[in-house]
């Protein structure tokens, strides 16, 4: 019975150490590494392109729902063929190069978007030793990945030599950057008790100690789900392709599977996020009962639920009032964040070890994590508080500043007309 | 250790070649008329007047810099925070003052009105 449980729970390392054996016994042995790696590759690929293309499918019924509509429901049973049929349509598109545009960079521009939104996986874990490759910056490479997808952005809308495009890029710009702060800041914190950058470690720590992150740092999960948001440019602060103002943004001037690769290279980036949350957060692969890599498809799906029904409930966010949100209080609150988690970190001490060396408290884990954890909800109101009463008083101003106005407006309207 | 960093390298490669057929198929399978109207820069329909490529105001830098400013200071605390379970609790005190300096930084550029946009 246990030996069934294992090879269902180990099922996709297994497959994967037959495919390597396999290989390993016909070439010889540096190419057979390359050529294992290169079929992984292919792997996280594929699996990557299958779930973007059947999220597309879920987002549309999901957000069809929500603004109390039926959805696709044309192509194939419920509409469930429609990624395929897109796909179909993409692909035989004319490809339009507009005669202004900057050519090798308008065409490398979707390119990039895609492979880099795909290359973030490659230290995402999926099931105990199931993992591209375990680099010990892990979560440093995510980052550092992540924001060649901006740079990817900027070339799609300089490149098209469009003003809607090129505005769309310089927002891109302004907010992406600005909210790779916080996500850099938030992730501190769990490095500091990890004590490792890798991100299997980090999961295997949340086993471990049965606590997962979000309890220890609930501001930081808040903060690394909106600069997540705001970094994938996804609905509510997706202003780099307001529809609405500048059309499209950087990829107006796109066309044909040359669009659709920037859209499934940005839906795979915010199913990265999704991951990389769940196994910074939430425990990754790690749960009862089930096999690991349905564990980690649950969990992602869920946060991925999230930010669906964010997309479908908010309205957009203005630049400024993002912006403001960023630097203002993500930025301030992140460091007071970080400090205050420094010194608890030293103060609380689980492990007896390390009170001998340098010193504190020994306490149990959980009482750890609810002390971090009352501190992280506690600066979290707080600040709201303050960034709330800041907020109210400038909008009572600018009401006061408006009735003013209309009064003078009125006084001098009777004016006239005596 | 070496092998760790062969697969992003691997990766890059394989994904690359992967994702740039796909504009290349895309160019055999789809028709090509192309035509001088439809090459012109997209407006809203209406002749492109001017160039795009235009000098931009200069916020945008300044949110530029101050976000270099952070990266490179978020960088620096990353180190820290892997030798964190070694140091003294002094130590923290160190990178608190460090992080003073940036905030300090951040609530300058504040008070000037960087931050505010307009």
């Amino acid at each position: 019975m246990d030996a069934i449980f294992d090879s269902i729970n180990n099922l996709v390392k297994i497959i994967g150490d037959a495919i390597a054996g396999l290989v390993g016994s016909l070439l010889p042995h540096p190419i057979s590494d390359i050529v294992v790696m290169a079929l992984g590759t292919l792997a996280i690929f594929i699996v990557v392109l299958t779930l973007c293309a059947g999220l597309t499918y879920l987002e549309r019924k999901l957000v069809a729902r929500i603004q109390d509509r039926i959805g696709p429901n044309m192509a194939g049973p419920k509409g469930l063929l429609l990624p395929i049929a897109d796909a179909i349509k993409l692909f035989t598109k004319e490809l339009t190069t507009p005669a202004a545009a900057d050519k090798w960079v308008y065409n490398l521009a979707p390119i990039i978007v895609m492979v880099f939104a795909v290359l973030t996986y490659a230290v995402v874990p999926f099931a105990p030793d199931v993992i591209g490759t375990n680099l010990n910056i892990g979560v440093f490479y995510i980052i550092a990945i992540g924001s060649a997808s901006t740079i990817a952005i900027l070339m799609a809308g300089w490149g098209s030599r469009n003003k809607f495009s090129l505005l769309g890029a310089f927002r891109t710009v302004a907010q992406l950057i600005g909210y790779e702060v916080p996500m850099l800041l938030n992730l501190i914190p769990i490095i500091m008790l990890t004590g490792s950058m890798s991100l299997v470690d980090i999961v295997e720590r949340q086993w471990n100690t049965g606590v997962p992150f979000l309890i220890y740092f609930p501001l930081s999960a808040l903060c690394f789900l909106i600069s997540g948001l705001a970094e994938t440019g996804r609905s509510p602060v997706d202003l780099l392709e307001a529809e609405s103002e500048i059309v499209a943004g950087f990829h107006v001037e796109y066309s044909g599977m040359k669009f659709g690769l920037i859209m499934i290279g940005e839906y795979a980036n915010s199913l990265a996020i999704a991951v990389v949350f769940v196994s910074l957060f939430l425990g990754g692969y790690r749960g009862p009962i089930l096999p690991p890599y349905l564990w980690l498809l649950i969990k992602t799906l869920l946060v991925f639920f999230g930010f669906m029904w964010l997309r479908g409930t908010l309205p957009r966010v203005r630049i400024d009032q993002l912006l403001n949100m960023n630097w203002k209080f993500l930025v301030p609150i992140s460091v007071v964040h970080i400090l205050l988690i420094m010194f608890e970190g030293k103060l609380f001490v689980t492990d007896p070890a390390r009170i001998a060396a340098t010193g504190g408290i020994l306490v149990p884990v959980l009482l750890q994590a609810v002390i971090m954890g009352g501190t992280s909800i506690g600066l979290l109101l707080g600040g709201l508080l303050l960034a709330g009463r800041s907020v109210r008083g400038e909008r009572l101003q600018h009401d006061a500043d408006m009735t003013a106005r209309r009064t003078a407006n009125q006084k001098a309207a009777m004016a006239l007309v005596k | 250790m070496r092998t760790d960093f062969a697969f992003v390298g691997v990766m890059l490669l394989v994904v690359f070649g992967a994702v740039a057929v796909v504009p290349v198929l895309n160019g055999l399978l789809g028709p090509k008329k192309p035509n001088a109207a439809k090459q012109a820069t997209y407006e809203c329909g209406m002749e492109t007047v001017g160039d795009a490529w235009v000098q931009f105001r200069v916020q945008y830098y300044l949110f530029a810099l101050i976000f270099v400013l952070f990266d490179v200071g978020g960088v620096l605390l990353f180190p820290f925070a892997l030798a964190y379970n070694g140091v003294a609790i002094w130590s923290v005190l160190v990178v608190m003052l460090f992080a003073g300096t940036l905030l300090a930084g951040l609530f300058y550029a504040w008070r000037k009105g960087v931050l505010t946009w307009d």
